[in-house]
């Protein structure tokens, strides 16, 4: 552990302060509160901001766990551990179940939250309203008089345009009927587990200094029409390649011996525990 | 036994912090950080002019660390910066205490107190002088030693000079401000909010990357601005700090706290502008733009004057004149961090995207086939 530096790197009046937005978030589930975010030792955009919910909230019990686009692994959810390691000395742990603190990145793992966790999610655009307004006191003003007809006509005209809606990751959410909300760049697979989650998520953007929240048991609504439905990516007859799983958000890759493509779980914690569950039952 | 997680990334990150290192050092020289601090004062000043920390020592170390590259060393000092507590904010100083090493003014030949060229590279020419390939510590010592003989290079007392916006003032030409003594907005402690407020902007804009507000005051003189500026003055020099007593009573000058000086650039810029009087009758007066940056970046602290007067007056047709595109712009961790963070790896949104071009692609197949 890193002793040059405070506990969990900042100075605890900063601590405090980020914690005092949070609370305002987690108050107004969907609003997107400001909040003065320091820099850090790692990017601007490299997941600063969830990176300063993580520190501020993190205790000597905490176990950790960090996932970048569905690994453990993955060099910057390495990266981001080993600083949060460096200055906390706090266990981590890859088994979702087993964390108190999870920060990702454009994932919510597979194995459900559960009550008492908190799950961070790296935001790197949080206006949901962004693609076609540019300016933040204009959209700020939309949020407050609820005028989110932009964001419907956005779906609409990708109809018109293209037959279907075309939003990739981040597909923008209703949450508790009042604030449209940037899911932060999760699949669309992920939109529905954010509907009344037994956990808290808080979603913290560090370069364009937001920090929002979805508390538990919150309604979280996928914006869609009557007759055009939000639909997740499809996997429909595909499998992990590894441990057979269906019905979980799957990785494309290519099978260079075979040509062909084939497919394996993107989250790779959970991919872990169904092989080795897989060899338990073997064993017996 | 059970499956264990493949622990590729670790490893890849520590080889590869290793290889940083080793392109450090790889030629069997250690740079001093003290010849950095020596001998580097433009990079010095610039990079703590963009962190906004005002330590010449811990500049130098953050330039051998990241090997000369102003971006990183910026980067190093800012997220210093946010673990160190705030105990003190400095009373307030008047820039006309400043102890004037340099100043000269474009729109008058004879100001108060005369033109001060003091140091500058505006009127070297650009020639690679090669002697600096063999000079030493020696050959440098002797020549200072030649230039204090001279009766050059010391003390030559404070020089504190009258400005020339005062005298504009006197004459009439530039219309009387009152001091705004509200208390500043902090950047740093409040994240920045729309309208802004002057102090705000004045942050930011000092804050800002050199070669982003260089670029941004460029366009707006070159034809996407609506100003036609005049250095009124410009100045380098230092400025000393106090800070109240912690225990003390209200601001008592008595009880306040010498705690050291700064140097800096102080540009004050004047923009002809017409104004409406009564009966519709037109004048023309002289605006100001004000520019202060830390250390000596004279291009920067100019350009800072031309954006403070270009956000003074929103435009809707120059971007330029626009502060939410100005002041998000500028910072160099926030450009540079979003910049490179398209180089980690978006393997989830970009399946999610395929999965919705592939949808379009077969609708419209179906169009075809069925049409």
């Amino acid at each position: 552990m890193n002793t040059a530096y405070n506990f969990a790197f900042f100075d605890e009046g900063s601590k405090r302060e980020i914690r005092r937005a949070t609370l305002k978030a987690i108050a107004i589930p969907g609003y997107q509160v400001p909040f003065a975010s320091r820099e850090m030792p790692i990017g601007r955009g490299w997941g600063t901001g969830g990176l300063q919910l993580t520190l501020s909230l993190i205790g000597r019990n905490d176990v950790l766990k960090v996932i970048d686009q569905g690994s453990d692994e993955s060099v910057n959810a390495v990266n981001i551990k080993k600083l949060v390691c460096d200055t906390t000395g706090v266990e981590t742990t890859e088994h979702t179940e087993e964390a108190t603190l999870i920060q990702s990145r454009h994932r919510i793992p597979e194995v459900p939250l559960r009550k008492g966790q908190i799950l961070v999610l790296q935001v790197p655009l949080p206006e949901p309203l962004r693609y076609y307004e540019p300016s933040e006191s204009q959209t700020k003003k939309l949020h407050a008089e609820k005028e989110y007809s932009g964001a419907w006509l956005m779906l609409f005209e990708q109809i018109m345009k293209y037959g279907s809606m075309t939003t990739g990751a981040d597909h923008p959410v209703l949450v508790n009927g009042r604030y449209v909300m940037a899911p932060s760049p999760i699949p669309r697979y992920d939109n529905p587990k954010m509907q009344q989650n037994d956990a808290l998520i808080l979603l913290g953007a560090g370069r364009e200094k937001k920090v929002y929240a979805v508390p538990p048991y919150t309604k979280v609504v996928s914006l869609d029409f009557d007759d055009y439905h939000f639909q997740p990516e499809s996997f429909e007859g595909k499998h992990c390649r590894l441990c057979g799983s269906t019905g979980v958000f799957l990785d494309e890759l290519v099978d260079e011996a075979a040509n062909k493509t084939v497919y394996q779980c993107n989250d790779t914690s959970y991919c872990l525990e169904k092989l080795n569950e897989v060899e338990k039952v073997g064993v017996n | 036994m059970g499956y264990v997680a493949v622990k590729g990334g670790t490893i890849a990150i520590e080889e590869s912090i290793k290889r940083l290192k080793y392109e450090r050092i790889q030629q069997g020289q250690a740079i001093e950080v003290e010849k950095i601090q020596a001998g580097m004062r433009g990079l010095i000043d610039q990079v703590m002019s963009e962190s906004s920390l005002y330590n010449e020592g811990l500049a130098a170390l953050a330039i051998k660390q990241a090997e000369g590259n102003p971006e990183e060393a910026v980067f190093l000092l800012r997220a210093f910066r946010s673990t160190v507590p705030r105990k003190h904010y400095s009373r307030v100083i008047e820039s006309g205490e400043m102890h004037v090493e340099r100043r000269i003014s474009a729109s008058f030949k004879d100001i108060p107190g005369g033109q001060i060229l003091g140091a500058t590279t505006d009127y070297t020419h650009r020639l690679l002088d090669f002697s600096l390939l063999k000079e030493t510590d020696k050959i440098v010592q002797e020549w200072l030693h030649h230039y204090h003989n001279e009766g050059a290079g010391g003390e030559t007392g404070p020089q504190v000079l009258p400005k020339v916006v005062d005298y504009l003032r006197q004459e009439g030409l530039i219309p009387p401000c009152e001091n705004n003594d509200s208390e500043p907005d902090d950047v740093t402690r409040e994240s920045l909010e729309f309208p802004s407020s002057r102090s705000q902007r004045l942050q930011i804009l000092t804050r800002g990357e050199t070669g982003a507000v260089t670029s941004l005051a460029y366009a707006v003189i070159r034809g996407y601005g609506a100003l036609h500026p005049t250095v009124g003055e410009l100045r380098v020099g230092t400025l000393p700090v106090s800070i109240d007593h912690p225990a003390g009573q209200g601001n008592n000058d008595e009880d306040a706290f010498y705690i050291g000086e700064v140097k800096v650039t102080e540009v004050e810029m004047l923009m002809p502008v017409t104004v409406e009087k009564e009966y519709g009758k037109k004048e023309l007066e002289f605006e100001i733009g004000y520019g202060l940056c830390f250390g000596q970046n004279e291009t920067k602290a100019i350009a800072m004057g031309i954006l403070d007067n270009c956000l003074e007056h929103p435009n809707n047709e120059f971007p330029s004149h626009n502060e939410e595109f100005v002041l998000f712009h500028i910072d160099s961790v926030e450009s540079t961090g979003f910049i490179s963070h398209l180089k980690m790896p978006h393997y989830v949104t970009f399946q999610s995207k395929l999965d919705s071009v592939r949808k379009t692609k077969k609708e419209e197949k179906q169009e075809v086939t069925t049409g």
